[in-house]
C-alpha cells in the first residue's frame, strides 16, 4: 500500500462517476503547483483506465501510481514542471 | 573473451569493430534526430481540438455529447458543441431540466411499444432513468453543462433552428454561444482532430 508519497491534497469523489472523477481531477490539478502530488479516492471502477488515459494524454501530469483495494481506487497524479 | 572485444562481432570477423561502433552511434543518433522530429509534430499545433454537433434533445441523448466535451476539456482540449434542431434543448435552462427519455421505439425498454405509447410512459421511462443515474453517480445535465462551461467548452447554439424553435437568446444558460450557423460549424470541424455528430 501507498503512501510514500508527500501528498499535497487528498480529492474524494467516492460515488461520483464518469466523467466526474476526470473532470475534478483536472480541476484539483489546476489549483496545484508544480511537484505538488494528488491524491484521489473514487470507486469508479473505471477511473483506473481513464486516470491512466487521461495522465498520458495531459501535458504537465505524471500518474505515480494507482492502488486497488477492493472497490476503492486511489490514484496518485503529480503536478508536472 | 577479452572484455574489449564487442560481443557482436565474436562471430562476424569480416567487420571491423570500430566500423561497427561508428555506425551504431550513427544510426542512434538518427533515430534519436528522428524522434525529436516525430514529437515536434505531435504538438506542433498546440492542444487537440473536437467539434461535437448535437442534433438531439431527448434525456439520454443530451449526455454523450455533454460527457466527452467535458473530459475532453479536462485533457486541456479546444471543445466545440454545435447544437441545433433538438439539441438546442439541453442548452434551454427551462427545457434541460424536463428532457424526455423515449419509451417508444426503444427496444430495450422493459415495456412494448404498444403498451410504451400510452400517455404517462415517456415521464415514467425518464423517472426511472434519472433514479438509476441519482444512484449511479452519474451527473446531472445540468452538472454536466455548468462544468463544460467552467472548463471553457465552446457551447454553440445554431442561430437558424433558434429562431425555428421560437426561441430566445435569453432563454439559454449564461455563456453560451449565439447568432452562429452551419459556416462556423463546419469552419470548427475543419480544424479539428475530431469531429462528431451525436
Amino acid at each position: 500500500m501507498s503512501s510514500e508519497y508527500d501528498i499535497t491534497d487528498t480529492l474524494d469523489v467516492k460515488g461520483q462517476s464518469c466523467p466526474m472523477p476526470i473532470v475534478k481531477t483536472k480541476q484539483a490539478i489546476d489549483d496545484l503547483t508544480a511537484g505538488d502530488v494528488l491524491e484521489v479516492v473514487a470507486t469508479d471502477s473505471g477511473s483506473i483506465s481513464d486516470i491512466q488515459g487521461w495522465a498520458d494524454g495531459t501535458d504537465g501530469v505524471e500518474l505515480l501510481e494507482q492502488v486497488e483495494d477492493g472497490d476503492r481506487y486511489t490514484h496518485y497524479v503529480k503536478k508536472a514542471a | 573473451m577479452s572484455a574489449d572485444t564487442p560481443a557482436t562481432s565474436a562471430d562476424d570477423s569480416e567487420v571491423e569493430p570500430e566500423t561497427d561502433a561508428a555506425e551504431l552511434q550513427a544510426l542512434r543518433k538518427r533515430v534519436d534526430e528522428l524522434e525529436q522530429s516525430l514529437a515536434d509534430l505531435d504538438d506542433g499545433d498546440g492542444p487537440k481540438k473536437m467539434t461535437i454537433v448535437a442534433t438531439q434533445g431527448s434525456f439520454d441523448m443530451a449526455y454523450p455529447p455533454l460527457i466527452l466535451a467535458s473530459t475532453a476539456a479536462a485533457f486541456g482540449w479546444d471543445v466545440v458543441v454545435f447544437h441545433t434542431f433538438w439539441g438546442l434543448d439541453i442548452l434551454h435552462e427551462e427545457k434541460s431540466e424536463n428532457l424526455k427519455l423515449s419509451a417508444v421505439g426503444n427496444p430495450n425498454m422493459p415495456v412494448p411499444n404498444a403498451l410504451a405509447a400510452f400517455p404517462g410512459m415517456d415521464r415514467m421511462a425518464t423517472r426511472m432513468m434519472e433514479k438509476k443515474i441519482d444512484e449511479n453517480g452519474t451527473a446531472t445535465i445540468e452538472e454536466l453543462i455548468d462544468l463544460s462551461l467552467e472548463q471553457g467548452v465552446d457551447l454553440q447554439a445554431c442561430q437558424m433552428t433558434v429562431e425555428l424553435m421560437d426561441y430566445d437568446e435569453d432563454d439559454f444558460y449564461d455563456g453560451v454561444t449565439t447568432g452562429v450557423g452551419a459556416a462556423t460549424a463546419l469552419q470548427h470541424m475543419a480544424e479539428s482532430d475530431i469531429q462528431l455528430l451525436v
